[in-house]
């Protein structure tokens, strides 16, 4: 579970925040109802990590149990991936600089940082494809194939769903947006849920590609 | 149901709180039940009529089904519609009416109350997680009327049957369950943050009313393990629609992986509907035994024992799968030490009555009848643990009747006696007992009879799952259909007196058992926040047979003593 350590040291660091922001208008609507929103995302993603735990098992176990047929190969090409691998975990970082110059205050920069972010999500995407088209297999050619695409695509999936939630984030924060430093909640969110699938890319990158 | 009339809703502070959801616009009265309702109580009455509603679709499935076994042939229905009807009883009951009512329907209503919140800790959540449901009933029913009919590989799926049989029903199904499975991660989500994260200042988590640990226990395990049921399913999916060879032989695939993922989720479910259970049976005794619960620690360790044992013995359902030797014996081992947190329950229930002033009401009668039950259960459980005997009785009646005395005996009861337990807080009026006592005694008769030769059949190796059977069979058969009519028959009782008690029932009152857990400190039904005014702080949730609660201790003497316990 390495992909969890990651993503568990963010929530509480994010945890902390709501309670020095105290009351403020945009907390208005949650008066006396505390807010535990990062809770339950962090709570649904170990969940979803569970979704991603049962493929990873069954991949596992394909590969132990089950051989490859005649003149296939596990073996891939690991240049663009590689290059997908360092864009993503950049993509992290550069998420956290949104999240800091919106506590700083600073909209502008912070809304310069998310573009970056989403860009790199977006080369991440078109890396993806690139590689997809230049694989040597197609979805039902044996169980490897099959398994490669389910893992990767679900993956892809959630990259594409980070990366419009980083476009509304990046809406959301202009002058008169709903997100700003005394209600950041709508940017911790998002950011939390990319860095979980940054970590589950890098288990993913570990036991498809290098294992 | 009439459950109350508008105006007893309305509180002073009504409308303040909730996700933002401007409650004061929402419909009052019944209409409330058939809206968006944030009211976690009205979430939970929804979950309830719902549930119900399925479990007597889900009884007239097994009565299709017993009627079809009466005689040795297949005469009632086609081969292939007893298979629709085996799968879709199965996927109805579990889904639709176990685990939506024992966790839904009673862990919406009560836990606010248990951990002294207005509310769950997410509303909306809470409600799309119910709005979920309905759609995806009416799904699965409906997928009997498409081309090919309804899935026909029972409620596990098992390819590559799964993938053989008519390919629409089987994904129809597959999605219906996967709207199930979300519905209950929200709801798993919503009970972990409102009783970690929503407890009354003062309250500490041993001093929660034991349901409250039970559904803490349950929800871990519904975030853990349904989450992987989704995933596999949708890889089954891909088998069926796409021809990938995950789980087809065939294809290069393999189809033990299916058994190894399902059962991660479908052993843990297993718990996921009896936990609960015990968490509601726990409350139940105390109240009618006028006696603290016994060894509430113990309790608290045990429940988290199962939690944590319940992820890794689902391999026990594969022993006839091809598992090698290593796996068998870790599995038996773990299996078999799972008899050891659920014995700590039940001789705490055992010592929770003993020596009580019991009163041997409706709620009591299914209560002690759930312990018997269960610990028939339990023990063909742990026979089932051991390889050897699992061999010779895999795949026959003997697991069907096992699986019954855990569902049914064990959880089924428990609904029941908590509907006989909590109807007057959920309408404010009782229940009549005559009836609830006819009710039981048919329910308990019926479900014997019904369940208990089924080990039998299964020892001589009458194989489930299958329309026709040897005629040697007949007899014991037969006195299983005569049981499942007795159940059938003891519905309507119950039926009557739901309906009958809540038009002109005697009025309960806010405490008609004298129960010193939270949600009997407010009037019944309760008001729209819960409490008018402050919530109360209830730390000894169990103190009975002390002065403090004793009805030979003047009242003021009592209310004395009860708040210098709770500073």
């Amino acid at each position: 579970m390495t992909s969890f350590t990651s993503e568990t040291g963010d929530s509480t660091r994010i945890a902390v925040r709501p309670e020095t922001s105290g009351h403020d208008p945009g907390h208005s609507e949650h008066d006396g109802h505390p807010d535990f929103r990062l809770f339950g995302l962090a709570t649904f993603l170990v969940a979803d990590g569970m979704t991603f735990a049962g493929f990873f098992a069954a991949y596992l176990t394909f590969r132990a149990v089950n051989p490859l047929p005649e003149n296939s190969t596990y073996e891939l090409e690991l240049l663009l991936p590689s290059i997908n691998t360092l864009l993503l975990v950049l993509s992290s970082f550069t998420f956290h600089r949104a999240g800091r110059g919106l506590l700083q205050g600073d909209g502008p920069r912070c809304r310069r940082w998310l573009v970056i972010t989403a860009a790199l999500g977006l080369a991440f995407l078109a890396g993806q494809m690139v590689e997809y088209f230049h694989l040597p297999f197609g979805l039902t050619d044996n169980l490897f194939a099959s398994t490669f695409y389910a893992l990767t695509g679900f993956h892809g999936l959630h990259v594409t769903l980070g990366v419009i939630c980083i476009l509304i984030v990046w809406w959301q924060t202009r002058a008169e947006g709903r997100i700003n430093a005394s209600a950041p909640f709508g940017l911790e969110a998002a950011e939390l849920y990319w860095h979980f699938v940054d970590g589950i890319w890098l288990v993913l990158y570990g036991i498809l590609y290098l294992l | 149901m009439t459950l109350a009339s508008p105006s007893d809703f309305q509180s002073p502070e009504a409308n303040s709180l909730g996700q933002g959801g401007p409650q004061g616009l929402q419909p009052q009265g019944w209409l409330r039940y058939f809206s968006f309702s944030l009211d976690h109580k009205v979430i939970g009455l929804q979950y309830m009529v719902c549930g119900f509603l399925f479990y007597f679709l889900g009884g007239a499935l097994a009565g299709v089904i017993r009627t079809e076994l009466a005689s040795p042939i297949s005469d009632f229905v086609s081969r292939e519609t007893y298979n629709e009807v085996l799968t879709l009883h199965g996927t109805v009951m579990i889904f639709l009416w176990i685990v939506p009512v024992v966790n839904g329907a009673f862990g919406n209503y009560l836990i606010p109350f248990y951990v002294g919140a207005r509310d769950m800790a997410f509303p909306r959540l809470n409600a799309v997680a119910f709005w979920l449901i309905p759609p995806a009933g009416i799904l699965l029913i409906s997928s009997y009327f498409i081309k090919g009919g309804a899935a026909q590989s029972g409620w596990t799926a098992y390819p590559p049957l799964s993938i053989t049989t008519p390919a629409l029903g089987q994904v129809v199904w597959i999605l219906s369950v996967l709207l199930l499975g979300g519905s209950s991660i929200f709801g798993g989500i919503n009970f972990i943050a409102t009783i970690l994260k929503l407890r009354r200042p003062g309250l500490k988590l041993m001093q929660l009313p034991m349901y409250c640990w039970a559904m803490l226990g349950t929800s871990i395990l519904v975030v853990l393990s349904t989450p992987v049921l989704a995933g596999t399913l949708i890889l089954l999916s891909f088998d069926i629609i796409a021809h990938t060879g995950f789980f087809n032989p065939a294809l290069g695939g393999n189809v033990v992986v299916y058994q190894h993922l399902f059962w991660f989720y479908s052993h843990p479910a297993v718990y996921i509907m009896v936990l609960p259970a015990f968490g509601l049976v726990s409350e139940i005794l105390p109240v009618h035994a006028r006696k603290p619960l016994f060894g509430y620690t113990t309790m608290v360790y045990s429940i988290l024992a199962i939690v944590v044992l319940g992820l890794v013995v689902w391999a026990h359902h594969m022993f006839t799968s091809g598992t090698p030797p290593w796996m068998r014996l870790f599995f038996t081992i773990a299996t078999s030490f799972i008899a050891v947190p659920t014995g700590i329950k039940f001789f705490n229930w055992l010592a929770t009555l003993w020596q009580g002033k019991i009163a041997l009401n409706s709620a009591m009668l299914f209560a002690c009848a759930f312990i018997v039950n269960f610990v028939f259960g339990g023990i063909t459980g742990v026979a089932l643990a051991q390889v050897p005997f699992d061999i010779h009785v895999h795949d026959t009646y003997f697991v069907v009747g096992h699986f019954h005395y855990i569902v049914y005996g064990g959880t089924v009861f428990v609904i029941f006696s908590a509907v006989y337990h909590w109807y007057p807080k959920f309408t404010g009026r009782m229940l009549n007992e005559h009836l609830g006592r006819l009710h039981f005694l048919l329910t308990f008769i019926g479900f014997n009879l019904c369940f208990a030769p089924q080990h039998w059949l299964g020892l001589n190796g009458m194989p489930r799952r299958v329309a026709e059977y040897d005629p040697s069979f007949t007899t014991l058969n037969q006195v299983s259909s005569v049981g499942a009519l007795l159940m059938a028959v003891s519905t309507l009782p119950f039926l009557i007196n739901v309906i009958v008690s809540g038009l002109r029932g005697e009025v309960a009152g806010d405490n008609p058992w004298n129960a010193l857990t939270p949600e009997w400190l407010t009037s019944s039904p309760p008001p729209v926040e819960n409490w008018i005014g402050e919530a109360p702080l209830v730390t000894h949730p169990y103190g009975y047979g002390t002065p403090a609660d004793s009805l030979d201790v003047p009242v003021a003497r009592r209310e004395q003593l009860r708040n210098d316990r709770n500073p």
